[in-house]
């Protein structure tokens, strides 16, 4: 496998989709592969980071509208 | 007949009255959840501890139909608002999360069309095209398909360099960049962190398509992170 290949494998590896033969061929190459490894842990890196963009706290005027909607609907059980 | 589509469908859950919507009728055969029970039950710790877990996500996929940050907010909070409304109706078959996620693309898309008449067909083709088009600029391999130049390594980026305000704000903006399709995929599974099977389920697309989506908006924005760490 060439490293212009191994770098459109990346999210099928990191899903792990990859037969087990494709698999093991993966890692034999990133075992071997300074570039390919680099590659591997930015991808690895930019899924962890996007994780941490969603961390936005609720404003506190909707929190209590919401809660108030959901006290009515409990209130009238409808 | 499949017993489950004699159930009341909760398609009105997903702004459609008219009980067509695939995303409802998709979500209706999961197993159920706790978490849901308990805001059927009116425990509104519950209810504000989901409320503040799930906005920041909810938020994220919002803006991925659109791109004004009030009307996001809008969104999220009308879908809260249908979500109480239809807590009776609703089954508990998928995750709390994932229920509410459909209810905002819903509220999202409906938003949008609203906004602009216009479809936009990003591209007809675009899964099938996308997957031979390649993620990493050619010009960085040899003829001999191995790297000219190697990426470098961010083992020595500072952990706190790789999740500081300014390079989250330049994720935000790559997001903003993608494709539509890719930009869906990439914050339900990314950002929200919902799991495949739901999003496929979500989406209604294969699980070949949206890992297509995801792999070439994961690549451009590593490219963007790539260029800004550089």
């Amino acid at each position: 496998m060439k490293c212009r290949e191994m770098v459109e494998l990346m999210t099928d590896y990191l899903e792990g989709v990859l037969s087990p033969r494709d698999r093991r061929r993966f890692e034999e190459h990133i075992a071997g592969c300074d570039g390919c490894r680099a590659y591997l842990e930015q991808m690895r890196a930019t899924r962890d980071a996007l994780g941490q963009i969603a961390e936005e706290p609720i404003p506190e005027h909707v929190q209590e509208q919401l809660l108030a909607a959901f006290r009515d609907w409990k209130s009238t059980g409808t | 007949m499949d017993p489950r589509s004699r159930s009341p469908c909760n398609a009105t859950a997903l702004g459609d009255t008219k009980g067509r919507c695939p995303v409802a009728r998709r979500l209706q055969a999961r197993s159920p959840e706790p978490e849901v029970d308990a805001l059927r039950r009116g425990d509104e710790a519950a209810f504000v501890d989901a409320l503040q877990r799930y906005h920041g996500p909810l938020l994220r996929l919002a803006m991925a139909y659109v791109r004004d940050r009030d009307t996001a907010e809008d969104i999220v909070q009308e879908a809260w608002l249908t979500a109480i409304r239809l807590l009776g109706r609703f089954e508990g078959r998928s995750s709390l999360k994932t229920w509410i996620s459909g209810i905002v693309i819903n509220v999202a898309r409906a938003r949008r069309r609203k906004e602009s008449r216009m479809l936009t067909f990003t591209s007809l083709f675009g899964d099938l095209a996308d997957r031979r088009k390649p993620t990493v600029d050619p010009a960085r391999f040899g003829r001999d398909g191995t790297w000219r130049e190697l990426p470098r390594s961010w083992d020595n980026v500072p952990e706190a360099s790789l999740i500081g305000k300014e390079t989250l704000a330049r994720i935000k903006t790559a997001i903003e960049e993608l494709p539509p399709k890719h930009r869906e995929v990439i914050v339900l599974r990314d950002v929200a962190q919902l799991d495949a099977a739901e999003v496929g389920t979500m989406l209604g697309i294969s699980a070949e398509n949206q890992r297509v989506r995801l792999h070439r908006a994961r690549a451009a924005v590593r490219k963007a992170l790539e260029d800004y760490l550089a």
